[in-house]
C-alpha cells in the first residue's frame, strides 16, 4: 500500500534532508485563512502539513493551540469542514496532508464514513494524540480499507514492548514525542528526544518524526540530524495569530534552512 | 403518582445474565464495549505501572489491613444504617434506610478512594499527588489524604469554582494543598480533569493522578470502585443483621458514579434486589440543562473511557447542569454504561426542584442535613417507594430501600437558603448564597 507521508518523506530524504512537517488548527482564524496558511507552509518548505480538528477538550495540549482551537469552536467550526481545508490544499499544492484528531470527533462521525471523506478529500491519513493501537482495531481496518496513513505516537516512556507494538501498527511514519509534556515552544529539545527515536529506529521504524517544543530553524537542525521529520505546531499557531498567512510563509523559509543534513550523506534505508 | 420506570431492570432480564456469571468484581480494562484507555502514549505506561501495583496490593494482606484500619480509625467506619421512619411516610410507606456516608471524616464516601489511592501513591513511590475538583469535595478529600500520609497536594479546580467556593479552597490550603484555579475552556470540572492530565503528563515520574471518581483509563474505573466496595458490603452486611433480609431497591445518585458503583457492587448479583442511579437532571431534561448523562447521552471517548457522554453532532463535549456540583460533568463511569445497557441498573434523571424538595424533606422529618448530590437519590427513592406501594399496596410497610446518603450538606447551606428564600434580601449571606457560594 502506498504511503502519501512516506513518499513525502522519501523524497525529502532523496534531497539529503529531513522533511519538515508543519501542523495548523482548522477554522483558525476562519476556514479560508487555515487553507491559505497551509498553501503558504507547502510553497515555503514544508513537506506535510498536520491539520488539527479542534476539541473541546485537548489533553495533550498548551496554551497557545488551546486558545486558537477554543477560538475555532467559539466561531462555530463544524468537523466536516476539515475536509474543506485537507481539499483545499491538496488540490492546490503536493504537500500530503494529515488530519491531527482526538478520537471522539472520530467515534460521533463514524470511524469508516471519517475515513472515507478524509480519503476523498485528498487526504493522507490521520495522526491521533489520545488513540492507541491497543484500541484502534476499527481505525486499523478503516485505514487499510481507504489506503490511509496511521500515525501513533510514541514517548520517553515508551517501554520497547510498547515501542514494537505502536512501530508495527503505524503507517506512514512515527510521531516521536520529544518530552514528556504538552504542545508549546521550549528552548531547548529535549535530550530524551533522540533516545526515542533511537528506540523506534531499533523496532524497525523506517521514517520517524519529532514533535513537541520545536520551534526554531536551531532545534530543526538539530533534530534533522538524526530523525527523518521534524514536527512544528505551536510556533506555527503563533505565526498565524500575531502575523497571519505572511507569517507563516516567512517562518517555514526559516525552519525549512535547518533541515538540510550537515554531516556526511542522507542515511539510507534508516 | 409515581412516574412509570424507565428503565428495564426487571427480574428476567437480570437472571438471565446472571446465568453467564457474576457482575461483582469486574476487573477492567472494559465493561462491555466500554471502558479501555483512550488515553496519550505518554502515560500508558504510568497506567501499566498504577495498575500491577493496584493488583498487587489488592492481595497484600498488608495493604488491606493497612485500608481497613485507616477506615475504621480515621475515617470511622463502619458507617451507620438508619432506618428513616418519618421520611418513609413520604416513599409510599415502605421502609427507607439511610447507608450514612456523610458520617465519614472529611463528610462524605470520598475518603475510601482517596486513603486507598494514596497508600498506592506512596507504595509506588511518589512524592506528589493531584487531584481535579468541582466544588471542592474530592479536594478537600485528597487534601486530607496528602496531609496524613505527608504527599505533596496540587488540586486543580476551574476558575470559577474557586470564586464561588472559595472556604473550600481555604480548607484544601489549611490542609497544606496547592490550589491552581483553571481558566482554560468553560473552566468547570471537566477542564480542572484536562488541566490535571496536563500536569501528569509532565510529572509522572513522581505524581499520582488521584482521580477522584470511578471514570477514566483503566485502571481507574475498578480501582476506585474497589475502594468504594465497603460501602455496599456494609450496607449488605448491616441489613442482613438488622432486617434479616435483603432490600427490595438500592438507590444512589451519579455523577461519575463511585458512590453508586461502591453500594451497587453489594448487590449486583442479588437478582431480587432492584438497583436505581438518579442523574442530575438540572432544570429538567427537556431544557438541555442537565447532567442526565446515561439518560440522554451517547457513547463516545472522554478522559480516557469510552462510555455514555453528553455530546453534540460533532463529538465535542457539552457542558452539563446541575445545582449539584458533584453531579456536574458531562461525562459518567464506564461500568455504569455497561450495567444501564444490560438492564441491571435503571438510571433516571431527578431534577433540581425535585431534589430540593427531598433535601428539605430529609431535613424536617429526620433531623439529617443531606448533601444536595445524595439529595437526588432521596427524590429517587420517593418515587421508587411509591411504586413498589403501588404494585402491591397491602405489603408496602414490608418493603426495604436503602439509600446511599453519599454526603453531609453542610458544604450546601448558602445554596439552600437561596433557594428556599431563608435570608433577608439585604443581607450579606443572601448576596453569598446567590453566588453559590458554601458558608
Amino acid at each position: 500500500m502506498t504511503s502519501k507521508s512516506a513518499a513525502a518523506i522519501d523524497k525529502a530524504r532523496a534531497q539529503g534532508r529531513a522533511a519538515l512537517i508543519g501542523y495548523l488548527p482548522a477554522g483558525y482564524p476562519s476556514v479560508e485563512e487555515t487553507i491559505a496558511a497551509g498553501i503558504a507552509l507547502a510553497e515555503n518548505g514544508a513537506d506535510l502539513i498536520e491539520i488539527g480538528i479542534p476539541y473541546s477538550d485537548p489533553v495533550m495540549d498548551g496554551q497557545v493551540i488551546q486558545a486558537a482551537t477554543t477560538e475555532a469552536l467559539a466561531k462555530g467550526f463544524h468537523v466536516r469542514q476539515v475536509f474543506d481545508v485537507v481539499a483545499g490544499i491538496t488540490s492546490k499544492t503536493d504537500a500530503a496532508v494529515l488530519v491531527m484528531t482526538y478520537w471522539n470527533p472520530v467515534v460521533r462521525m463514524g470511524v469508516d464514513e471519517f475515513a472515507r471523506r478524509l480519503a476523498d478529500a485528498g487526504g493522507a491519513g490521520l495522526i491521533t494524540p489520545d488513540l492507541i493501537p491497543d484500541e484502534a482495531a476499527e481505525w486499523m481496518a478503516a485505514s487499510d480499507k481507504y489506503g490511509l496513513d496511521r500515525v501513533f505516537l510514541v514517548a520517553p516512556s515508551s517501554t520497547t514492548e510498547r515501542m514494537q507494538r505502536t512501530v508495527n501498527a503505524s503507517r506512514g511514519f512515527v510521531y516521536a514525542v520529544s518530552i514528556m509534556g504538552v504542545t508549546g515552544a521550549r528552548s531547548s529539545v529535549s535530550s530524551a528526544a533522540k533516545d526515542v527515536v533511537a528506540a523506534a529506529h531499533a523496532a524497525g521504524a523506517e521514517r520517524v518524526c519529532v514533535g513537541l517544543g520545536v520551534s526554531n530553524a536551531d532545534q530543526v537542525r538539530e533534530i534533522a540530524a538524526y530523525a527523518e521529520g521534524v514536527i512544528v505546531g505551536t510556533a506555527l499557531v503563533a505565526a498565524v495569530r500575531d502575523g497571519g498567512v505572511d507569517a507563516v510563509a516567512a517562518l517555514t523559509k526559516d525552519l525549512s534552512t535547518g533541515l538540510a543534513r550537515e554531516a556526511g550523506p542522507a542515511k539510507d534505508g534508516a | 403518582m409515581a412516574d412509570a420506570p424507565s428503565g428495564n431492570a426487571d427480574n428476567n432480564t437480570t437472571e438471565a445474565f446472571l446465568q453467564g456469571g457474576s457482575l461483582r468484581h469486574a476487573p477492567g480494562p472494559y465493561f462491555g464495549s466500554y471502558g479501555g484507555r483512550w488515553m496519550p502514549e505518554s502515560l500508558i505506561a504510568a497506567l501499566d505501572e498504577l495498575e500491577e501495583t493496584f493488583n498487587k496490593a489488592k492481595d497484600d494482606p498488608e495493604f488491606r489491613a493497612r485500608i481497613d484500619d485507616l477506615n475504621k480509625n480515621y475515617s470511622g467506619r463502619p458507617s451507620l444504617l438508619t432506618e428513616a421512619k418519618r421520611f418513609s411516610q413520604h416513599a409510599g410507606g415502605v421502609r427507607v434506610f439511610l447507608k450514612r456516608e456523610d458520617l465519614n471524616h472529611t463528610g462524605s464516601h470520598k475518603i475510601n478512594n482517596v486513603l486507598g489511592q494514596a497508600l498506592l501513591a506512596k507504595r509506588m513511590g511518589k512524592t506528589r499527588v493531584i487531584a481535579e475538583t468541582g466544588a471542592g469535595q474530592h479536594g478537600v478529600a485528597s487534601a486530607t489524604a496528602a496531609a496524613l500520609m505527608g504527599l505533596e497536594c496540587v488540586v486543580y479546580m476551574g476558575a470559577e469554582d474557586c470564586r464561588r467556593q472559595a472556604l473550600n479552597v481555604a480548607r484544601m490550603e489549611l490542609l497544606g494543598a496547592k490550589v491552581i484555579p483553571v481558566t482554560s475552556g468553560s473552566q468547570t470540572l471537566k477542564d480542572a480533569i484536562n488541566e490535571a492530565l496536563r500536569d501528569w503528563v509532565a510529572n509522572v515520574e513522581n505524581t499520582h493522578y488521584l482521580l477522584g471518581t470511578a471514570a477514566g483509563a483503566h485502571p481507574f474505573p475498578a480501582m476506585v470502585r474497589y475502594f468504594h466496595e465497603v460501602i455496599g458490603d456494609e450496607a449488605r452486611a448491616q441489613i442482613l443483621e438488622q432486617e434479616g433480609r435483603l432490600p427490595d431497591a438500592v438507590c444512589a445518585c451519579i455523577g461519575g458514579g463511585s458512590n453508586a458503583i461502591g453500594i451497587f457492587h453489594g448487590f449486583l448479583d442479588d437478582p431480587s434486589v432492584r438497583i436505581y442511579g438518579f442523574e442530575a437532571g438540572g432544570d429538567g431534561v427537556e431544557t438541555g440543562r442537565h447532567a442526565a448523562t446515561i439518560t440522554l447521552g451517547k457513547p463516545g471517548v472522554l478522559h480516557g473511557a469510552r462510555s455514555y457522554l453528553m455530546q453534540d453532532d460533532d463529538g465535542q463535549t457539552i457542558e452539563s447542569h446541575s445545582i449539584s456540583a458533584g453531579l456536574d460533568y458531562p461525562g459518567v463511569g464506564p461500568e455504569h454504561s455497561y450495567l444501564s445497557d444490560i438492564g441491571r441498573v435503571s438510571y433516571e434523571p431527578i431534577t433540581d426542584s425535585e431534589a430540593m424538595d427531598a433535601f428539605r424533606l430529609l431535613c424536617r422529618t429526620e433531623g439529617i442535613i443531606p448533601a444536595i448530590e445524595s439529595s437526588h437519590a432521596l427524590a429517587g427513592a420517593i418515587k421508587v417507594g411509591q411504586r413498589l406501594a403501588a404494585e402491591d399496596p397491602a405489603s408496602a410497610s414490608e418493603k426495604i430501600v436503602i439509600v446511599n446518603l453519599s454526603g453531609r450538606g453542610d458544604k450546601d447551606v448558602a445554596t439552600a437558603a437561596e433557594w428556599f428564600d431563608l435570608l433577608d434580601k439585604d443581607s450579606a449571606e443572601s448576596e453569598i448564597g446567590k453566588e453559590g457560594e458554601q458558608l
